[in-house]
């Protein structure tokens, strides 16, 4: 069965969107959108680290985008304008690695696979780091949600709780360094916040719970997976946009039920 | 034996010094009122008890085993959070529903247990936010400017609802509080906090020292003018949130 590609590659974008949907719930949730974007686009230099070092694009991709949230997470207290500072960091970092990337001869050509994705070139070891990144992170979240939880509502309170929300947000920052490295190869440095951002915001009018709004992402994300790589194998387009594409209709749809069941509701409550 | 003793507290946030040799204690029981300008360090204090920001010098004890409920000032929630005030309460863990129910109860919004939270009007989620402090039935209640961004009639039912817990409950409440005529008549004692305690004692005591009136001016005069005001003409509302808007 993983001797065919696609099949492969739909596993690889299950294993990313997995990953994604939790942790996308506390990046839409603590307004971090802008940091995820940070984060991977940080990466793109850790990628050009890596082909110059000759070690793992996993490794190194992950090492820089941990710098590079912890970074963020260490000014972030320290009273600078944040969305100016990430704007600064994101859009910097992306610079850098691109120019990096032109300095090792050879790899010019592969640039597009690393800022959009290459999902059909999944080879079964990437699988097995896709899969493995992506466990880990979900049973990180999984294990301290109620602290996280806490903490994202507020840091006063989870202080009156126990619970440190400085240790909550670094278990967010690693989640958050390990989903960009297994999400490089599926959708692209350019594109692994939209698979943070877009199945939990599309998630939101359906759900009544936060572990609801989790679970409706996961299957959201899973879903855009799989038809977003059937429709760029039947349009013949490039499968990490596609797959973003499909996630972004749903945000709609799911938007449109909003809007309708506020007016029907707004309707009943004047008649 | 006191509930929490803080002595020669001192705390900093980068450069700037809010708060410095702050002792303070409260007693089982009594009501203890911080008042203050903004950015007296009043949050500062009370975060200092809860543990949530560090002393430079001094330290903050709390009498063996006593419990603390901590009731933040208004916190937004978000509205790309989807959650019911009992799975609010529930959090982080360890509380039956029976327990969030009787909070409910003692907070004046029984009924409550079932809404999303970021549908709730600010009394409402206020009670909310006192039931998560009553939960763990605690001898001391902290209040960071619990009644903030409520009306008139939503805070004067809220301290009445304070009340009702102290009465139910006998514990010790500290809390700030900008409303003036509110601290007047319900503390047991005020303290005067302007980066260090200027002045502390029975409401009458400090009322008429010479340090909280160099604070407060003619507002505390108003303010006291006001509540005695208040007991001829308990009527005139929009007397009142004018002149408290102003402070």
């Amino acid at each position: 069965m993983l001797d065919d590609f696609m099949v492969r590659a739909a596993l690889a974008g299950i294993g990313v969107a997995f990953a994604a949907a939790p942790l996308g719930c506390f990046v839409v949730w603590r307004r971090m959108a802008y940091f995820g974007d940070a984060t991977a686009h940080a990466a793109i230099l850790g990628v050009a680290l890596s082909l110059a070092f000759s070690m793992s694009i996993f490794v190194g991709s992950m090492t820089v985008a941990l710098l590079m949230a912890l970074t963020v997470s260490l000014l972030s207290g320290r009273g600078y304008a944040m969305d100016t500072l990430l704007g600064v960091l994101a859009h910097s970092a992306l610079a850098f690695g691109l120019v990096a990337v032109s300095f090792i001869s050879g790899v010019r050509i592969d640039l597009m696979a690393y800022l959009f994705g290459d999902i059909l070139s999944v080879s079964r070891g990437d699988l097995m780091i896709i899969w493995g990144g992506a466990a880990l992170v979900v049973s990180l979240i999984s294990w301290r949600w109620s602290a996280l939880l806490t903490a994202t509502l507020n840091e006063d309170l989870a202080h009156a709780s126990g619970i440190d929300p400085k240790r909550e947000q670094l278990v967010l920052t690693l989640a958050l360094a390990v989903t960009v490295a297994v999400a490089i190869k599926v959708v692209g440095v350019l594109l692994i916040a939209a698979m943070l951002i877009i199945p939990a915001a599309a998630a939101r009018p359906l759900s009544r719970t936060p572990e609801g709004m989790a679970i409706i992402a996961g299957a959201i994300g899973m879903a855009s997976a799989v038809l977003g790589l059937r429709g760029s194998y039947m349009f013949d387009t490039p499968t990490g946009p596609t797959i973003v594409c499909v996630t972004a209709t749903a945000f709609l749809a799911t938007s449109v039920i909003k809007s309708v069941r506020q007016a029907r509701q707004g309707h009943n409550g004047r008649g | 034996m006191s509930l929490v003793q803080v002595e020669g507290l001192s705390v900093r946030y980068g450069t700037k010094t809010v708060l410095s040799h702050v002792s303070l204690h409260v007693d089982p029981g009594e009501i203890v009122t911080i008042v203050g300008p903004n950015g007296s360090g009043k949050t500062s204090l009370l975060r200092a008890i809860i543990g949530a920001v560090k002393p430079l010098k001094g330290r903050v004890t709390q009498g063996p085993g006593v419990k603390i409920g901590y009731v933040p000032q208004r916190l937004h929630i978000d509205e790309t959070l989807p959650i019911t005030v009992m799975r609010f309460l529930k959090l982080p863990g360890g509380v039956t529903p029976a327990n969030i129910n009787d909070a409910l109860s003692q907070a004046g919004v029984p009924d409550l247990a079932g809404a999303q939270l970021s549908r709730l009007s600010g009394g409402q989620f206020q009670r909310v936010l006192l039931a998560r402090a009553l939960i763990g039935k605690p001898e001391l209640l902290l209040l960071d400017e619990a009644t903030q961004g409520l009306d008139q009639r939503g805070s004067a039912s809220f301290y009445k609802q304070i009340e009702q817990v102290r009465q139910e409950t006998g514990c010790a409440v500290l809390m700030i509080s900008h409303e003036l005529h509110v601290v007047m008549s319900a503390s047991d004692r005020v303290v005067c906090l302007n980066g260090h305690v200027c002045c502390e004692g029975t409401p009458a005591v400090v009322a008429s020292a010479p340090e909280y009136r160099a604070l407060f001016g003619t507002g505390t005069g108003g303010a006291l003018a006001l509540y005695r005001h208040e007991h001829d003409h308990g009527h005139d509302h929009g007397d009142h949130s004018h002149t408290e808007a102003a402070e």
